[in-house]
């Protein structure tokens, strides 16, 4: 067993959650892993170990609501009722509503007329409303307004479903970058005063810029964009400085990154990235949940003897493939005429399937920490039904910290 | 198995649009997808547009540029030679790169485009300018002929997933609201007309769980309030699909912790198997097996009632088994076969 050389050292979320100068957890990962599941856990193991806690979801679907027991989240924290509140804990949960959150911003930062010019611009509506990198500025703005309230002594994040862990540290920052950038300063050029100099410069640029986006989008989106912009224009400088500052923020020791994977390729893959994307960014990582992993009360059967045994117990020549591929539309099952011991055949393939699964499991997750030996794992064993209330959260909490 | 003429369910459907919430093998479906299409013979293009590059690490092949490679050879039937699938990697950039050059002559100012962030312009602030020229390259190599036959048979795209499904199709709304007149819009409104043609069907992938088979459910109803018929919805993918060779009072019983202990302890007496196999040697090994056999009774009660809500949407479902032995094209091909073996393609 030279497997047995490379283990990843031991994720202790507890520690974590108790410590109270941890006041940011964020909760990042691929798509489909249980990045909104792990961060309500977290919160409601962190509220029921004393802290005040609010968990901030970012997912469209109201997954956390339903998992938290509350009929809908909106744009504000809403207390969750615990059953233990014997550690004098809270816990609030809110669901981030990213129109609700730009609108404020603008409403905040701009003058009401020009407020009012900048929510009713065609660009402002699609830009607020897309999915695009918008989500995730608006998560990172939202983060840094709780954290500002100093309501909470901890903020637990669930990151944008976005198509690649990455855009989450990408997209503030591109955003930003983009208000800030030199097509919106082209673009606005012309209405600034003392523009002149500068337009002659990059005059060619411009006219070609110009040139093609009225050939191809019409003069209206061109005089619809400079709009936008010109009325952003006052804006961009605070946009800028609060992505810094909220990405400032993430890399205070105060942040722990919990990177979220199930032990399947790509979602490890994604982690990888992800864990070598923030050591480059000097962000603070605690470590990874491995969640949905597989065990067996029955480990020391293996799944070669499972499967011989399950074939002994067949009729020779039997049609074993044939019988297992049957069950598949859920139809007539054979297995019955096919052997006098139908439960056991059935027991003992579906033990060898699990520990293939587990083996597959442990090469994967053996993969990751071979690749990244200092990052502790901490292990969430797969449950057999899905969470829908506190109770199976709290499993999930009591599963993370006991590996 | 009867041989099948080729009577599928998606007879004149040319663009295969394969959504899914994430984590439920959509890329993989897709890519399954468009191998059991191909093996009717012809060629099929497998596209994504997300940038992840799915479908290179799915085929075993390197990065996929702008540009359309050949990555598998479908099996075929005795009859018919298998066809080839063919995978595009598309993204916006190279889109509108060769959307200028295509239609206006203007490669070089498409680069000058670029340099000037044109690229953060329409991932940034237009969103739905980046969906129209990827739905409209899906819709260019759909419709893509030459010397007068189409170079596709079918064009399967491996499409966002359904959180974000109706907006990427929704093109002529989220564009008509940048752009009122003038040739975007007009490309829009084609780009449009093929995605709301009889050609294009709407496939969703799911897993038999909870929340993947209510946003499906979700997906679905958006899709159909939005295109108030417009929009073709196609199949329910039912992925990871395990095989259970239990009965129904055999299920019953497990799950409910009351299966015939004597006969299992009975049948693994006969192959051999007694005592405690457990981590710590503690535990007998009837008693194991008996909780996982417990364990999946109730997964598969529960997948029947998810099926049953499935159903309810009144699209066609087809199931792909669950590869256990880890995902490789060996893989792929027997998900090829599922579908085709259903009528899928």
């Amino acid at each position: 067993m030279s497997e047995e050389t490379k283990v990843a050292p031991r994720l202790d979320t507890d520690r974590l959650l108790d410590d109270p100068r941890t006041r940011i957890i964020v909760c990042c990962g691929s798509g489909g892993v249980g990045k909104t599941t792990a961060a309500a856990a977290l919160g409601l193991r962190a509220a029921e170990r004393g802290r005040h806690v609010v968990v901030l979801t970012v997912d469209p679907a109201r997954r956390l609501a339903q998992s938290m027991g509350l009929s809908s989240l909106d744009n504000t924290p809403r207390p969750v009722p615990l059953p233990d509140t014997a550690a004098g804990g809270t816990l609030d949960a809110m669901m981030l509503d990213m129109k609700r959150t730009f609108d404020e911003i603008v409403e905040a930062h701009a003058d009401p007329d020009r407020a009012e010019q900048i929510l009713a611009n065609p660009f402002y509506q699609s830009l607020s409303s897309s999915f695009a990198g918008t989500q995730e500025y608006m998560a990172m703005e939202k983060l840094g307004q709780l954290r500002r309230t100093e309501q909470w002594d901890l903020i637990v994040v669930d990151t944008p479903p976005s198509r690649s862990a990455l855009d989450f540290l990408d997209a503030p920052q591109r955003l930003s970058r983009f208000l800030d950038g030199r097509l919106i300063k082209l673009l606005t050029a012309p209405t600034r005063a003392g523009g002149r100099a500068y337009l002659k410069v990059v005059n060619v640029s411009f006219s070609v810029l110009t040139g093609i986006v009225t050939k191809v989008l019409g003069a209206q989106v061109l005089r619809d964009v400079q709009t936008f912009v010109s009325a952003f224009d006052t804006m961009f400088g605070g946009f800028r400085e609060r992505a810094e500052d909220t990405y400032r923020l993430l890399q205070t020791p105060g942040t722990a990154f919990l990177v979220v994977a199930t032990p399947e390729p790509d979602a490890l893959r994604e982690a990888s990235y992800f864990v070598e994307r923030l050591s480059e960014d000097r962000m603070p990582l605690a470590g990874l949940i491995l969640n949905r992993v597989h065990r067996s009360p029955a480990a020391r059967l293996s799944a070669a003897r499972s499967t011989a045994a399950a074939e002994a117990l067949l009729p020779a020549g039997g049609q074993a493939d044939n019988a297992h591929s049957a069950g598949l539309n859920g139809g007539g099952v054979p297995l019955a005429e096919a052997t006098k011991y139908p439960l056991a055949v059935a027991a003992l393939r579906l033990h060898a399937e699990r520990m293939q699964l587990i083996a597959v499991e442990r090469r994967l997750s053996q993969r990751f920490t071979a690749a990244h030996p200092a990052v502790p794992v901490a292990r969430v064993i797969a449950q057999p039904e899905d969470v829908h209330d506190l109770a199976a959260l709290r499993v999930i909490g009591e599963s993370l910290s006991d590996n | 198995m009867p041989v099948r003429a080729r009577d599928t369910d998606w007879e004149g459907v040319r663009l295969h649009v394969v959504t899914g919430k994430g984590g439920t093998g959509k890329t993989t479906v897709a890519g399954a997808l468009a191998l059991a299409l191909a093996s009717a013979g012809g060629r099929v293009l497998l596209m994504e547009v997300e940038g992840r590059q799915g479908i290179a690490q799915l085929f075993d092949c390197p990065p996929l540029p702008y540009g359309e490679r050949k990555v598998a050879v479908a099996p075929g039937t005795p009859t018919v030679p298998g066809g080839d699938v063919y995978a595009l990697a598309a993204d916006a950039e190279s889109a509108l790169i060769e959307y200028l050059e295509m239609f206006y002559n203007l490669r070089h100012a498409g680069r000058t485009l670029t340099r000037l962030g044109i690229v953060d312009f329409a991932t940034t602030i237009a969103p739905g300018l980046r969906d129209v020229l990827l739905t409209g390259k899906a819709a260019e190599a759909t419709r893509r002929r030459t010397r007068g036959v189409h170079l596709y048979d079918a064009v399967v795209m491996d499409a966002p997933p359904t959180g974000r499904i109706s907006r990427f199709l929704n093109i002529a709304t989220e564009v008509s609201g940048l752009a009122k007149v003038g040739p975007i819009r007009a490309h829009a409104d084609t780009v449009q007309r093929v995605i709301r043609s009889p050609e294009t069907a709407v496939h969703f992938v799911t897993v038999l769980e909870e929340m993947p088979v209510q946003e499906t459910l979700d997906g679905i109803a958006e899709l159909r309030g939005l295109s108030k018929g417009g929009l073709q919805l196609g199949a329910i993918m039912i992925n990871m699909v395990r095989p259970t060779g239990l009965t129904d009072d055999q299920l019953t019983a497990a799950a409910s912790g009351n299966l015939d202990r004597h006969e299992l302890v009975l049948g693994l007496k006969t192959a051999g198997i007694e005592g405690s196999l457990g981590p710590s040697g503690s535990t007998d090994v009837a008693d194991a097996l008996a909780a996982e056999l417990g364990e999946h009774a109730t997964q598969v009660l529960n997948q029947r009632d998810y099926r049953r809500v499935l159903a309810d949407a009144g699209q066609p479902s087809y199931d792909l088994p669950l590869i256990t032995d880890g995902m490789d094209l060996a893989g792929l091909y027997r998900l090829a076969a599922a579908l085709r073996d259903q009528g899928a393609a």
